[in-house]
């Protein structure tokens, strides 16, 4: 089992004759993923990639019974190239494509509610069905068959995340890059719907960040709503207000609002535990293998750069040499991330992940 | 991308929105020149991308030559949160009875955009929102349709706009929405919009954000894009074409993908560092890019080490090794401190390549992160002693 791409999944790539859309057609392909067409206007009765090229998104459907597409089309071409795709009988229409303006979206966010496809993005990297399928730019190396979902905002964090995962042995069902746009098709909700209806997810880490108020529903969404446990990550507590921090969505407004400490105390009331940077104390790695959820993460969040730094005075003071140590010598904690704490609360609070 | 007031205006006016007399003005003399033009008492106000500008002493009324004197050198050069005032705007003095609000931005939770109208203008609106929500009138607009006329009749008697202007604040507020949509706004604004005794209004203030992503399609405004307001090195990132933002700490900050290169902001942090930038290569950086990213922050003085993580997806970690070494190549002497930390696709394949005796290389971004901030809290400590 996943959640909305699977090896029967009949994908048309949009754009697939621009540098973007070959490239990564062919590492679909690779990958295992069913490719049946592509779509570009005017290219029509090319092949690129080994598959035929239509002229319409239409016309892939009707011919190759494709059921979803990946788009790679320029910004200014975008928005069209996803109308196109909302105007079939697709499933789903994943939009890799960064930059498209965000009336543009607005548009196609009027769109969605009319028709039955499903958007996941823009901006986005894709979903991976580990082992079946892939859409987009993920590179599939990293991911693993098993039992946690994947749901983020951004691309190589979840790279990070992932790898973290599955290094420490830890599959996935299905990794869905929401995209980092302020307006997106599929967004937490949706994909945290779909993975607590996944009899084979037993658990889902959620990557969010600053901006906007997405992951504050959420929270709301899992206090109300799943049995599944979910972990959290958020990206950007050091981000100024009033920044773009690369992504367009990603900015602290002037008022406050989107910043990473509401998202983490949203997600904490939910008893959803939020990462943090690994310590060292053995207390903590206690509470962080607790199945406490609640309680100890409450205590873990109020971690203080203040604490970390006489810390680290101490630490300097004590042993001269502690910084220069090789990475090997590294208790395993210090040397996973913070994304490795994600993993690890998330393999805390199922009952046994893979 | 934001306008100065005096380029909304313009845009404004062009559009048939009623806006003060006004001139711009770079010089005290030419501050007079353009006051004694327009009649006094005229307003003084700082032309620089701040919020908060009157109460940080930006804006200044004078009533005769030698107050509109005293204002020009009071403000023009004066320093304005991190920006220099080089402009002022010399504008006629209106006489209001009322200060009205009205805008329109695009509400990200709906992904539609809203108008908004309120009857307590003049202040710090999102103040209002917070203390007095019930205070602002609100309406979505489909932006299929755009704005229908009577949502602009009903959210103006929503707000309890006066009868006897309640048609023309209704005609500017579509005025402002057609201006949001046509210029690719992401938030347009009059605040305040004011009121006269004759039941006149005029846009005493004017706010025009523009949607980056779509200046592509907005030439005549994306060529009102003030260079000069921008820091150098955000300028020099343009150029570049990286994802920037200057901080004030002195650990530079190298990656790829915004939430990782946040991630790692969080983290220098969290190891007691302080972040000197934001910095995102982007996806499938080549050597080159790699290269201009190290110079963009070597050349930032505060910064005393950097770290560069890089998480290969569609990035390849060779070619990233290559740009590292070719940049520090050039080098004598390593201007900073580098330590680089590769995952993902030619990982391996990037470690091997890059030379141990330029860079540091740690295998995780713990150690990494720590051991930049570790080697600027050394720089730090050498040049206080």
């Amino acid at each position: 089992m996943s959640i909305l791409v699977d090896d029967d999944t009949r994908v048309v790539v949009q754009g697939i004759t621009g540098g973007e859309g070959k490239f990564h057609a062919e590492q679909m392909i690779d990958y295992g993923t069913n490719v049946v067409a592509g779509a570009v206007p005017g290219k029509g009765g090319q092949e690129v990639a080994g598959v035929p090229v239509y002229d319409t998104v239409h016309d892939a459907v009707d011919e190759e019974d494709a059921d979803a597409s990946v788009i790679f089309v320029p910004p200014a071409f975008a928005s069209d190239a996803i109308f196109e795709a909302l105007d079939t009988d697709l499933d789903l229409a994943v939009a890799i494509t960064e930059g498209i303006p965000t009336q543009d979206m607005a548009k196609v966010n009027k769109r969605l509610q009319e028709t039955d496809t499903r958007l996941q993005g823009p901006n986005c990297p894709g979903i991976i069905t580990p082992g079946e399928a892939k859409l987009g730019i993920l590179p599939g190396n990293i991911f693993s068959e098993g039992k946690v979902g994947l749901v983020s905002r951004s691309g190589t964090l979840t790279y990070q995340v992932v790898d973290s995962l599955t290094q420490r042995g830890i599959g996935q069902t299905t990794a869905i890059g929401i995209g980092g746009d302020p307006i997106i098709g599929t967004d937490f909700i949706d994909a945290l719907e779909l993975f607590e209806a996944d009899e084979e997810t037993e658990a889902v880490v959620m990557c969010g960040e600053i901006g906007g108020e997405d992951e504050e529903e959420a929270a709301e969404y899992i206090a109300q709503n799943m049995d599944t446990p979910v972990a959290g990550f958020i990206a950007g507590r050091t981000a100024p207000p009033g920044k773009r921090m690369g992504h367009a969505g990603a900015i602290v407004s002037g008022s406050g609002t989107g910043t990473a400490e509401s998202k983490i105390n949203a997600l904490n009331e939910a008893g959803v535990p939020v990462a943090t940077p690994p310590r060292k104390s053995p207390t903590t790695s206690k509470t962080c293998c607790s199945r406490d959820r609640r309680s100890s993460f409450g205590a873990r969040a109020d971690w203080s750069r203040r604490n970390v730094r006489t810390e680290r005075v101490a630490a300097r003071s004590d042993t001269p040499d502690r910084a220069t140590r090789p990475a090997c010598e590294r208790t395993p904690r210090e040397k996973l991330g913070p994304t490795a704490a994600a993993s690890s609360s998330g393999s805390a609070a199922p009952p046994a992940p893979a | 991308m934001k306008l100065h007031e005096y380029q909304a205006k313009q845009v404004f006016a062009e559009a048939g929105i009623p806006t003060p007399g006004s001139t711009l003005a770079t010089s005290v003399d030419e501050v007079v020149e353009a006051a004694s033009d327009l009649g006094y008492p005229v307003a003084v106000k700082a032309q620089v991308h701040v919020g908060g500008r009157g109460k940080a002493g930006g804006i200044k009324l004078a009533e005769n030559e030698a107050e509109a004197r005293e204002a020009a050198e009071s403000i023009l050069g004066m320093d304005l949160k991190g920006y220099t005032v080089e402009e002022v705007l010399v504008e006629e003095a209106v006489d209001f009875t009322n200060e009205l609000y009205v805008g329109v931005t695009m509400d990200r939770g709906e992904g539609k955009p809203v108008v908004m109208v309120s009857e307590k203008g003049g202040v710090n609106i999102e103040e209002v929102a917070e203390e007095d929500p019930e205070a602002i009138a609100r309406e979505h607009v489909d932006p299929a349709f755009g704005l229908h006329p009577f949502q602009a009749r009903k959210v103006v008697y929503d707000a309890g706009i006066p009868r006897e202007v309640a048609g023309d604040v209704a005609s500017i507020l579509t005025t402002l929405y057609d201006l949001f949509e046509d210029r690719d706004g992401s938030d347009v604004e009059i605040n305040p919009l004011m009121v006269t005794a004759d039941d006149e209004v005029i846009a005493a203030d004017a706010v025009m954000n523009i949607d980056e992503d779509a200046l592509f399609r907005q030439p005549e405004l994306a060529e009102m894009e003030d260079e000069a307001a921008e820091d150098d090195l955000e300028a020099k990132a343009n150029e570049y074409g990286f994802d920037y933002v200057r901080l004030d700490g002195n650990v530079g900050i190298i990656g790829n993908g915004a939430g990782l290169v946040m991630t790692t902001l969080d983290l220098v942090d969290y190891y007691g560092g302080e972040p000197a930038n934001f910095l995102d290569i982007g996806g499938g950086a080549k050597a080159e890019r790699v290269a201009n990213a190290l110079d963009m922050v070597f050349s930032d003085e505060n910064v005393d080490s950097v770290v560069f993580n890089i998480f290969g997806g569609i990035t390849r970690g060779d070619e990233v090794a290559k740009g590292i070494n070719a940049a520090l190549e050039q080098f004598d002497e390593i201007p900073k401190p580098v330590v680089v930390r590769l995952a993902g696709t030619n990982a391996e394949e990037g470690r091997e390549i890059l030379n141990d005796e330029l860079v540091t290389v740690e295998e995780t971004l713990e150690g990494a992160v720590q051991r930049a901030v570790q080697y600027a809290d050394e720089k730090a400590t050498e040049v206080d002693q």
